[in-house]
């Protein structure tokens, strides 16, 4: 081990750091997805919050959910657009935090391209598929037991 | 020589304070919240494959065990809703970095004034 003086002492003072303007006009998407985890995240907590307590809390809570008590709710267009503003949301809002995380902990390239792949494929579903079972649901459909659809 | 430098170095391993471990919580309960809102969508989905899908779906959420998983997806989200909340005021009130630890304090208190009667309303419920 030599004592000479380490190599870093000999680099010049680090460079500036870049102005805004440098980056080109606009918000980055990087402040954009900042923005978006904060203003979603504040919205969030009334929707999720609002649904446990609607869905677990009320009456018999989890005991009374079935088939009939989702359509009860989506019977009203008030529900169907709660649960497709809590979809939304909370499924960008997961997979940009999922993005971060996938950032910070896998090194390899390949790695993190395979990871945001099967994040934004599933994400695709998610979407796709939850708002589909909201606007798509049929309270008579076979099967159905519902009072309303004997008549 | 300097032998007398340590091997490794001693004492400095960063264990962070309060500020290290609710970030490290905010970030397990997230990553939580996204696998389940996965599983939610497709059990949800299943109102459309038939009525009895769905209600025999329902039924394992009624489930001891099931239940007491659904104990801990609520502390989760509570605590991840309002220390989300603490972030917020930190990034956006001015007063916010100042307080910060003292709002970390009421993270703590709302989750529990929340978690413990929606703990015992649940499990009345389920039990
Ligand atoms: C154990 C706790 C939970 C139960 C029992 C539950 C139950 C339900 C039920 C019965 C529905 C059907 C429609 C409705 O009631 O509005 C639903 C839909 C939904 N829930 Fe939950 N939920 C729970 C927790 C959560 C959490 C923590 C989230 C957010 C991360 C969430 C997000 C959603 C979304 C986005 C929908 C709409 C799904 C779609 O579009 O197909 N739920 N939930
Ligand atoms: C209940 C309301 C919610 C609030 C107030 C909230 C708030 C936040 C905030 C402010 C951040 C950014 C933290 C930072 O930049 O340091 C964040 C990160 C995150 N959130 Fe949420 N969130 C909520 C719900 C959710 C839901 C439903 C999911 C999953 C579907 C989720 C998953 C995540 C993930 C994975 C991260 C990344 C963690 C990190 O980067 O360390 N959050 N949340």
């Amino acid at each position: 081990m030599s004592s000479t003086v380490s190599d870093s002492t000999t680099a010049g003072p680090p460079p500036a750091p870049r102005s805004r303007k440098a980056r080109g006009p606009g918000l980055h998407p990087e402040m954009i997805g900042w923005l978006f985890m904060r203003l979603s995240g504040v919205l969030l907590v009334s929707l999720i919050l609002g649904h446990l307590f609607v869905n677990l809390m009320i009456g018999e809570g989890i005991e009374r959910i079935d088939f009939a008590f989702v359509a009860g709710k989506w019977a009203n267009p008030f529900w169907q657009f709660w649960d497709l503003a809590m979809l939304w949301l909370a499924q960008v809002h997961g997979a940009n935090g999922m993005r971060t995380l996938i950032n910070d902990y896998a090194s390899r390239n390949s790695t993190r391209m395979l990871l945001k792949a099967a994040l934004y494929t599933a994400s695709f579903v998610v979407l796709v598929l939850g708002t589909l079972t909201i606007f798509t649901f049929d309270p008579c459909a076979a099967g159905s037991t519902l009072s309303v659809c004997s008549e | 020589m300097p032998s007398a430098l340590p091997s490794a170095p001693a004492g400095t391993l960063y264990r962070g304070r309060d500020g290290m471990w609710t970030w490290v919580a905010h970030r397990i309960t997230g990553v939580m919240l996204f696998f389940f809102l996965f599983a939610h969508v497709i059990d949800t989905a299943l109102v459309n494959v038939s009525p009895e899908a769905y209600n025999t779906a329902l039924e394992t959420y009624k489930t001891p065990v099931v239940a007491l998983m659904e104990v801990g997806l609520v502390a989760g989200v509570l605590f991840h809703a309002f220390n989300g909340l603490r972030v917020v005021a930190v990034d956006f009130w001015s007063q916010g970095p100042r307080y910060q630890r003292h709002m970390s304090v009421a993270v703590v208190v709302i989750w529990v004034a929340l978690f413990v009667p929606f703990v015992v309303r649940h499990l009345m419920n389920a039990f």
